[in-house]
């Protein structure tokens, strides 16, 4: 059963140095209070998860928290580069941080391989593309039946899987909606799941085939509200698009994204302190 | 009657959009592909059905989305399904006639790089990536590529092949067994190249208005060929450019209201 508690309680319990963890959210429900707890807890050495990396993601690798990633797409949406991720990638900044590359098709069916408790993921897919040379993890296999050659990659099944969704009732029973991208597969996958939500309500009113993360599936269950900005929950804000835009000059310079960390992150007590100090600078014009 | 100006940005997205049949299934990428996929279905192609990988399916965005999860693409579409299904049940399916992408650089077989520029341990330049792009490639029924045509975009020889066109040309996809045709489309903002019948060596079809041979030469890294029956692209009509400005200018107010914090 899920225990509702403090997202800094969540973190501290179940996020251990070195654990791999799946923060997952298709530009939408991107659990990003529970990113910023990590780093504000200064965890370190994580195998991270994530099919677009996104700014949370550039966030925790210009923190020095991941050791290497996993993914599929990582650019900033609509904007341009993750400028944290390349300066890891392409000068060892602040850390050096070893890639695992996939496709989207091939991540969430590495996902749905994870949630089956199966150890492959079997897709038809990278005949003739390169990455297979660079990721020793996709491998081609011949169909049994009728001899086609198939890409094979290993389920995923994270130490810790973190998402965001809008509702949790009083049991810690979660209901999510909109654009779910794999975050159900993500859950069923890892041994442990931290879920952060909107609310916390008496009762879910979810209608029969709606997203149910039963109760027993998550390790925790933290009521955050607004925990997925500068992304968006459907029903409940918009994606901050402007944040996002921002985000490139901040993360261009290594000592204005390690001052904005520092800022906003490791000197907030927590998400909601970080979002009175942003609305604060933003309404005095600075960033 | 004088025809309407544009920039070489709009006759690329209108080129494009034309290239896709009303009733079409389009498995949609961010950016120009997708711009170009909302004017057809604003123009000559109301019923065509936009898939986002993010999960919808029959997105009718009224502004064009910024990132390829927004919440308007849900708001608007038959229906919202996962990632996974996404790529097993409707793309692997074999659900999709045509798979919309942009590139960073082609070569001349329409093979994409969107991986990286230089060695891939140590890249001059880390882009982000393969997204959905090898699954869409090698199973949409055929690929329409949109980019701009650049020197360092149009190379010789790829650096990273992410995502597979017609790999050393011929009939090499059916001899690997790829369930899509591949590319049939390379749409830029100065011409519109197809691939040959037989070497499958991307050849220019229609120049665009006012564009020389010269000015495509020495925009690509390789001699490009010219078909023998090269055409001009229709300038654009009044209703393709009001639709697409419009549709920019209602993505450009609903995209900046919104202030940080």
């Amino acid at each position: 059963m899920a225990e509702i508690k403090s997202l800094r309680e969540a973190i501290a319990q179940l996020v251990r140095d070195g654990d791999t963890v799946a923060m997952e959210g298709f530009t939408h429900l991107i659990p990003f209070a529970a990113g910023h707890e990590v780093i504000r807890q200064q965890r370190k050495n994580l195998t991270l998860i994530r099919m677009t990396p996104d700014v949370i993601y550039d966030q925790l690798i210009g923190a020095s928290c991941a050791k290497k990633l996993i993914f599929s797409w990582g650019g900033n949406p609509g904007v341009g580069s993750l400028h944290r991720l390349r300066d890891a990638v392409e000068h060892d900044w602040p850390l050096p941080l070893e890639l695992q590359e996939h496709g989207h098709g091939d991540l969430s069916n590495a996902y749905v391989a994870g949630a089956s408790k199966l150890p492959f993921a079997v897709l038809r897919a990278y005949v003739g593309s390169d990455l297979p040379k660079h990721n020793d993890k996709i491998k081609f296999i011949q169909c049994p039946f009728t001899g086609e050659t198939l890409a094979a990659v290993p389920a995923i099944g994270p130490d810790v899987t973190i998402i965001h969704a809008q509702k949790a009732d009083r049991k810690g029973n979660v209901l999510l909606w909109g654009i779910l991208g794999v975050q159900k597969e993500a859950v069923l996958a890892a041994k442990k799941a931290i879920v952060t939500v909107e609310e916390i309500v008496d009762d879910l009113k979810a209608w029969p085939n709606a997203c149910i993360l039963p109760s027993w599936t998550i390790s925790a269950v933290c009521c955050v509200p607004g925990g997925a900005f500068p992304s968006y929950a459907h029903g409940y804000y918009e994606r901050d698009n402007r944040f996002y835009q921002a985000w490139d000059a901040i993360a261009r310079d290594r000592k204005t994204f390690q001052a904005w960390i520092r800022r906003y992150v490791l000197e907030t007590e927590n998400f909601d302190e970080f979002r009175r100090v942003l609305r604060e600078s933003v309404s005095q014009g600075v960033k | 009657m004088t025809a309407p100006k544009y920039t070489t940005n709009e006759i690329m997205t209108i080129a494009a959009a034309r290239l896709l049949k009303n009733g079409a299934v389009c498995f949609v990428g961010i950016g120009l592909p997708s711009t170009a996929a909302n004017l057809a279905r604003l123009t000559h192609a109301p019923d065509i059905v936009l898939i986002y990988e993010s999960g919808p399916i029959g997105a009718k965005p009224a502004v064009l989305p910024l990132s390829i999860g927004d919440g308007n693409l849900a708001e608007t579409a038959d229906t919202v399904v996962s990632t996974p299904e996404i790529f097993r049940y409707w793309l692997q399916g074999g659900r999709v006639d045509v798979g919309f992408l942009g590139a960073a650089q082609i070569d001349r077989f329409a093979n994409i790089n969107t991986t990286v520029i230089g060695d891939y341990k140590k890249p001059g330049t880390r882009l982000p990536g393969a997204g959905g792009a090898p699954e869409i490639a090698s199973c949409a029924g055929e690929v329409v590529l949109v980019l701009k045509q650049t020197a360092r975009a149009f190379v010789s020889k790829l650096d990273f092949v992410t995502s597979v066109g017609h790999l050393d040309g011929g009939d090499a996809r059916r001899r690997l067994g790829l369930p899509g045709r591949g590319p049939v489309a390379v749409v830029t903002d100065l011409c519109v190249m197809e691939p040959d019948a037989v070497t499958r060596e991307l050849t220019v079809t229609k120049l665009h208005p006012g564009i020389s041979k010269q000015q495509i030469v020495e925009t690509a890294e390789w001699r490009i060929r010219f078909s023998p029956s090269l055409e001009e692209t229709a300038v654009p009509t009044s209703l393709e450019l009001e639709t697409l400005r419009d549709l920019e200018q209602r993505t450009k107010l609903a995209h900046g209201t919104h202030t940080a914090g």
